[in-house]
């Protein structure tokens, strides 16, 4: 058994009782990133000479305090960590090993105490549902690995199944927590939008983009929200909204609650043993004496369509900073600078990064503006709405995560629009801005986990959470663990 | 109108500061037609009395005092720039 199968509280008891140090924990760390990601890739970059430093520091101290003390954790490298090399698996920042601050949610990691073992591995520039684009090494799914983790976070979620670290942070602009949480058999939350801070979070579509946590149980998920939620004056998109002791809303009960099932998330397209899975899951919550109904989200359908166009015209405008002149890799085929700028772009960017700033751009154009990103503005307000109708009557609506289990790697890269496909029940959630979690809750025949999505109102995570976790100790699925995560 | 010619990628490659070769102008004009046509269903709502949300929460602008003050220094604002001289960040010539 790994250190990694017991829960973050369960382990401060240890701590706390002396059975275990935290030079223990990080060195199990590193054991299992040694043993497995040269299979898994989850890692871009390894601080391992500073986390042993900082986990004998630890163990030194008297006062022992913080509620993630000396529990070993990832980053997503579009997370930005002072003196730490983030280069959110893009060759343009390849060089850039010495960012100047941390993002807000790393200073408030740091305040409680756990061990950043590295930064984790993404599509480049969170631009990817699969791992597939990443600028190095792709991650492999844990479960099998033939099969992609998912995407953005892939890394991230992957690191966790293998028992690479107990906890990691990833960021989720249409899925890119949720969906790699299900196919690697993990907890993954996207908070409400303006739940957590986004300062120092590399930005890709402001409008969308929310950092969460990705760990193995429903309660380290909440106990890590907790620490990095709230408002942040140096984000101005943050609410000013009370964060809630999460961890409290787990009682076990949710007699009484009211679940939607959307028709438009168990319908053509979504495989017969996700759809299984999902109804099984029901029957869980049934029987711990919730009630469910179908309804719809009407404009589901349109959802895809209004994230590409949004999404890429925010990333055409974000990314217009990488020019090659504060940081990051500057061409060296430049005779002037407007040919510095574009030789440095085009060299330092991956193709789906190119693909989504021309889109971006061709849909900002002057006369195109209102045909395509203004009318998807105005469909995003049509998808709000079916939420808000919903969640006024219900208090979680619950579906799939994600259309099918991890697919082949290699098996949609050849068209643009066949790998988009695979966020159509995750998008939406970020369209709305409400917060989504995505549970195990079930394998394929060919043992790949599939998860469930659960889906709340407005800075309600606590119900949220509160549904995720009574399903959870209700069944059996969180406990299972992939060969390369430790499982015997 | 779903199709994007080769001259309208150059064109928004140009004002996006990337250039692709010649194959690479085709390939991208095919994918980014695929995609605006698929995007064109929206075209199916009649949004005319919608209006777009640039933000799902309700959030004013968020104002505050426009004071200076010390963040980083200037060795530190030099450390990742790809060249410098002399405290100052150097870049091709601008002027030919």
């Amino acid at each position: 058994m790994s250190l990694f199968d017991y829960t973050i509280k369960e382990l401060e008891a240890k701590l706390h009782n002396q059975e275990i140090t935290v030079e223990d924990l990080v060195k199990e760390s590193y054991q299992q990133i040694k043993e497995v990601d040269g299979d898994v890739h989850a890692f871009l970059t390894l601080d391992e000479e500073k986390a042993l430093e900082k986990a004998r520091e630890l163990d030194k101290r008297e006062n022992k305090s913080g509620v993630l003390f000396g529990i070993p954790a990832g980053i997503k490298d579009n997370i930005v960590t002072k003196g730490l090399r983030t280069t959110c698996a893009s060759q343009f920042l390849d060089n850039f090993t010495d960012p100047l601050y941390n993002a807000t949610v790393v200073d408030k990691l740091d305040a409680e105490n756990p061990v950043a073992v590295g930064k984790l591995n993404m599509d480049e520039f969170a631009m990817g549902s699969s791992n597939e684009n990443s600028g190095y090494e792709p991650t492999r799914n844990p479960w099998n690995t033939d099969h992609v983790p998912g995407g953005s976070s892939g890394g991230s979620a992957a690191a966790v199944a293998a028992g690479e670290v107990l906890f990691s942070l990833g960021s989720d602009t249409g899925g890119s927590i949720r969906q790699p949480a299900a196919f690697c058999g993990v907890v993954g939350m996207k908070p409400t939008y303006g739940r957590v801070s986004r300062f120092g979070l590399v930005a890709f579509a402001s409008s969308l983009d929310q950092i969460g946590p990705l760990t193995r149980t429903v309660e380290d998920n909440a106990r890590v929200l907790e620490v990095i939620a709230g408002h942040d004056k140096m984000d101005s998109t943050s609410a000013d909204v009370e964060v809630p002791a999460y961890t409290e809303a787990l009682t076990g009960d949710v007699k009484g609650l009211k679940i939607a099932v959307p028709k438009e998330y168990l319908a053509e397209g979504v495989s017969e043993e996700v759809k299984n899975a999902v109804l099984e899951a029901l029957k869980v919550y049934e029987s711990l004496g919730a009630t469910w109904e179908e309804v719809s989200l009407p404009h589901s359908k349109y959802a895809l369509s209004t994230y590409y166009l949004l999404s890429s015209s925010e990333a055409s405008a974000n990314l217009a900073r990488f020019d090659g002149v504060r940081y990051g890799v500057r061409s060296d085929n430049a005779e002037n600078m407007l040919d510095m700028f574009v030789k440095s772009r085009s060299e330092g960017f991956g193709d789906e990064v190119k693909r989504r700033i021309m889109l971006g751009t061709f849909a900002l154009s002057s006369g195109y503006y209102d045909a395509y990103y203004k009318k998807a503005q105005k469909v995003r307000t049509l998808i709000k709405n079916d939420f808000d109708k919903i969640l006024e009557e219900y208090d979680v609506i619950v579906g799939p995560t994600t259309p099918t289990p991890a697919f082949k790697v290699g098996e949609k890269t050849s068209d643009p629009l066949t790998m988009y496909v695979n966020d159509i029940l995750t998008i939406p959630v970020n369209l709305a801005g409400v917060p989504g979690i995505s549970i195990p809750c079930g394998f394929s025949e060919d043992g790949l986990p599939i998860g469930l999505q659960v889906i709340g109102n407005y800075f309600d995570e606590s119900t949220v959470y509160r549904a995720a976790h009574a399903f959870e100790q209700a069944t059996e699925h969180h406990t299972k663990r992939p060969q390369l995560g430790g499982a015997k | 109108m779903a199709e994007i010619s080769k001259e309208q990628v150059k064109h928004v490659a140009n004002l996006a500061r990337l250039e692709f070769d010649d194959e690479a102008v085709e390939q991208m004009a095919n994918e980014l037609s695929a995609i605006i046509e698929y995007a064109e269903q929206l075209n199916e709502l009649d949004t005319d009395n919608v209006k777009p949300t640039t933000h799902v929460l309700d959030l004013k602008n968020v104002m505050r005092k426009d004071e200076p003050k010390k963040w980083i220094t200037q060795e530190d604002a030099l450390k990742n720039a790809p060249d410098q001289k002399d405290g100052q960040i150097r870049v091709p010539s601008i002027l030919e």
